[in-house]
């Protein structure tokens, strides 16, 4: 391993090299915001929120998936990126049909937070006010289809960390939605062990605790993080 | 023959969007008179699919003046869904929670929109007639009236964290215990607020003496009457208890009806121009089955309130009934407000001195143990219901909801009818004095009724008056927004 030296928004921040552009961010304490992204999960830069412009490239680079180089020079914040980012915001929430008031997650939401971080004070995209239903049939835990924004935070936890591989994507594009195993009822699944690292995961209300009131759904994402390290320190081999 | 029609539109000062539409025959006298609602929400239908857990918080956003009484009729039915008697430190804290609400709101129909009309006058300046212009006259009764409110708005802000749409019932319980201080702070409280009350009630009593001819007119006629009274006694009640449904000479047709079982009593029609369903008492038909809810039913129904002071003011009430004691005007709605306003500071008092009150116990928890459950609360403006039918997933499949305006719609038709018909003759121009128009639309207002609930309506309540011929032609139009 060795050490490089790049600059992020005219700070000059020193990394591992084989750490990517958000880490080497975050270990600077420079923020840069994700959806998809969750430490201790691999990182798919799919939902293009951590987008950031490196000198030099024409394009913009996806921070969670982008590793550092000795003397780049990266932009985190620029009017171009913060002009995308709510874009993008919009676009999700127009997608599905998220209702903050009388969502369980309302105020322990990692979209909704992004959406006041970004400014969004209303959408410019017509809504699509699909028609989507529910999963409840798991006795622990529900599955909104309409407040999920396909980050698949779920389906790595439950596939990365708890090992089951429960949950997974089906579909393409704007139809695309999580499902579980080879799309049957949650609840009579017969790989899910219950344990909950889905509903941790999730950035929204999309995956909850059955029986949650508006706001009273609380996930604790860096537990996953918590057990993602220890595995890997051996913290409680014996 | 030729008949004209009047339409006010907006009605102002009351909660929602509704207008009223008076035909005149061709002598200009009124023929018939029609109160619209003119939104149309579909809370009935949007709810299918969504989890039992989340119908609280969904339907409590059907009104931001009344969300508890909805937080309270949906936790309810979870309860019954759940099949769980919940603590009863959780049921005296969702009581306390209703009077505050019941305080807050009848505050705010009495001081805020329906007492310029009294303090004022039914005829003065309509640009002053509001509470801008009562804060400018008698700036001591606004004030008291606000802070009022503000008391009974501050009960359920301590209790649910906020003041609008605290989704702080949920089946099996409520989700926060009470703490002391706030106990405290609330009984500090309510000295102040009572003595408002009791100085409203002064007042009140004095204006009904000096003003016969609005008592007499303001829907003055004969209805049954429905509400909840408690299992014990046939008490005041707001939060549980039986359905009771009597007439206007006081014979008790229907007592100890369980509220699971309203679909025997109550039906509902659908009137091609109103928004607003018209429930009606089923055994009687449509229209006569019509019946009052609200204030006015809940003091006719009641054997006694159960506290004192409310209890010698309901000795009082009765006494400008008819020969049973059974009070027939809603202009006294505005009275029997007061009179609940007054109990609830009583019972608060109680509830905050019970040993339960400040128990950590308040949740029970629960599965979906039934696939069907009803639940009832006496909202400020009358019994209101939720019927909600789930899936064995705890998923709704079905929602009914019987709202307090709605059942009151009859009779809210009736009453601009008849204060048309006394109060507007010879109309045979197009004008009608601003003032008469007034006395319809707070005809309106005595019924407090809340039409964002009632069809499931965003927004404030303007009121648009229409003159119609007996063409059908619009002859003039009183808006304001």
């Amino acid at each position: 391993m060795s050490v490089v030296t790049l600059t992020i928004n005219g700070q000059d921040v020193s990394a591992r090299d084989d750490a990517t552009v958000l880490q080497a961010a975050r270990e600077a304490g420079i923020h840069i915001p994700v959806l998809c992204y969750l430490e201790g999960l691999s990182a798919v830069g799919a939902c293009r929120l951590c987008l950031v412009e490196v000198a030099g490239v024409n394009r913009l680079l996806p921070a969670c998936t982008t590793r550092v180089q000795e003397g780049m020079e990266v932009h985190t914040d620029t009017p171009r990126l913060q002009t995308y980012r709510r874009h993008i915001i919009e676009l999700l929430f127009a997608e599905r049909n998220h209702v903050c008031a009388v969502c369980v997650a309302n105020g322990n939401c990692e979209l909704q937070s992004l959406a006041i971080e970004v400014g969004m004070d209303h959408v410019r995209y017509d809504y699509v006010f699909p028609s989507l239903g529910m999963d409840l049939t798991h006795e622990r835990f529900g599955l909104d289809h309409n407040r999920c924004i396909l980050c698949t935070r779920c389906v790595r936890a439950c596939d990365e960390i708890e090992g089951a591989h429960t949950l997974d994507v089906l579909g393409r594009g704007a139809k695309a939605r999580i499902v579980t195993d080879l799309n049957m009822p949650w609840g009579e699944s017969p790989t899910c062990t219950s344990c909950g690292k889905c509903a941790m995961a999730c950035p929204t209300g999309a995956i909850f605790k059955q029986g949650s009131t508006v706001a009273e759904m609380v996930h604790h994402p860096e537990k996953l993080a918590f057990l993602k390290t220890a595995r890997e320190r051996r913290e409680w081999r014996v | 023959m030729t008949t004209r029609r009047v339409v006010i539109d907006p009605v102002t000062r009351i909660e929602g969007h509704a207008k009223i539409s008076i035909f005149l025959d061709e002598d200009g006298e009124v023929r018939d008179a029609q109160f619209h609602v003119t939104e149309f929400r579909g809370f009935e239908k949007f709810c299918e699919g969504r989890p039992l857990a989340e119908m609280a918080g969904i339907t409590a956003r059907v009104c931001g003046i009344c969300p508890v009484s909805h937080i309270l009729a949906s936790a309810k039915a979870g309860d019954d869904i759940f099949a769980v008697d919940i603590p009863p430190a959780a049921e005296k804290l969702r009581r306390l929670m209703n009077l505050g609400q019941i305080v807050q709101s009848h505050a705010l129909s009495f001081f805020h929109l329906s007492s310029p009309d009294l303090l004022l006058g039914f005829d003065s300046d309509p640009a002053q007639r509001n509470l801008f212009g009562l804060i400018a006259q008698h700036p001591e009764f606004a004030r008291g009236g606000i802070r009022l409110r503000q008391f009974g708005q501050e009960i359920i802000e301590l209790l649910g964290g906020r003041k609008i749409h605290p989704a702080w019932a949920v089946p099996g319980g409520v989700r926060e215990p009470l703490a002391p201080e706030k106990r405290d702070h609330i009984l500090s409280r309510v000295p102040e607020a009572r003595q408002t009350v009791l100085d409203a009630l002064a007042f009140f009593k004095r204006y009904i003496a000096e003003h016969r001819e609005e008592v007499e007119h303001f829907g003055n006629f004969p209805t049954l009457f429905l509400g909840l009274v408690s299992k014990d006694g046939a008490q005041w009640e707001h939060y549980d208890g039986y359905l009771r449904v009597m007439d206007s000479e006081g014979n008790i047709l229907v007592d100890g009806h369980d509220p699971r079982r309203y679909t025997e009593i109550i039906g509902e029609a659908v009137e091609p121009h109103s928004y607003l369903k018209s429930p009606y008492f089923k055994p009687w038909g449509y229209p006569e089955g019509a019946y009052r809810v609200g204030p006015l039913a809940r003091l006719n129904l009641c054997t006694r309130i159960g506290t004192p002071l409310a209890d010698a003011e309901l000795a009082e009430f009765r006494q400008h009934g008819n020969a049973r004691g059974v009070v027939l005007s809603s202009f006294m709605y505005h009275y029997a407000r007061l009179i609940e306003i007054l109990a609830a500071t009583e019972r608060i008092e109680l509830l905050l001195h019970d040993p339960d009150i400040l128990s950590p116990h308040v949740r029970a928890g629960g599965a979906i143990n039934k696939l069907e459950g009803v639940g009832v609360s006496e909202a400020p403006r009358g019994t209101l219901l939720h019927h909600y039918q789930v899936d064995p997933h705890g998923m709704v499949r079905r929602v009914n909801l019987i709202i307090a305006t709605g059942q009151n719609n009859l009779a809210m038709n009736r009453t601009v009818k008849q204060i048309a018909q006394h109060w507007i003759h010879g109309a045979r121009d197009a004008k009608i004095p601003e003032g008469l128009l007034n006395r319809v639309e707070a005809g309106i207002r005595a019924f407090d009724p809340c039409l964002s609930c009632s069809t499931h309506a965003v927004g404030q309540m303007p009121l648009i008056v229409r003159l119609f011929d007996a063409h059908g032609q619009l002859l003039d139009e009183v808006r304001r927004d």
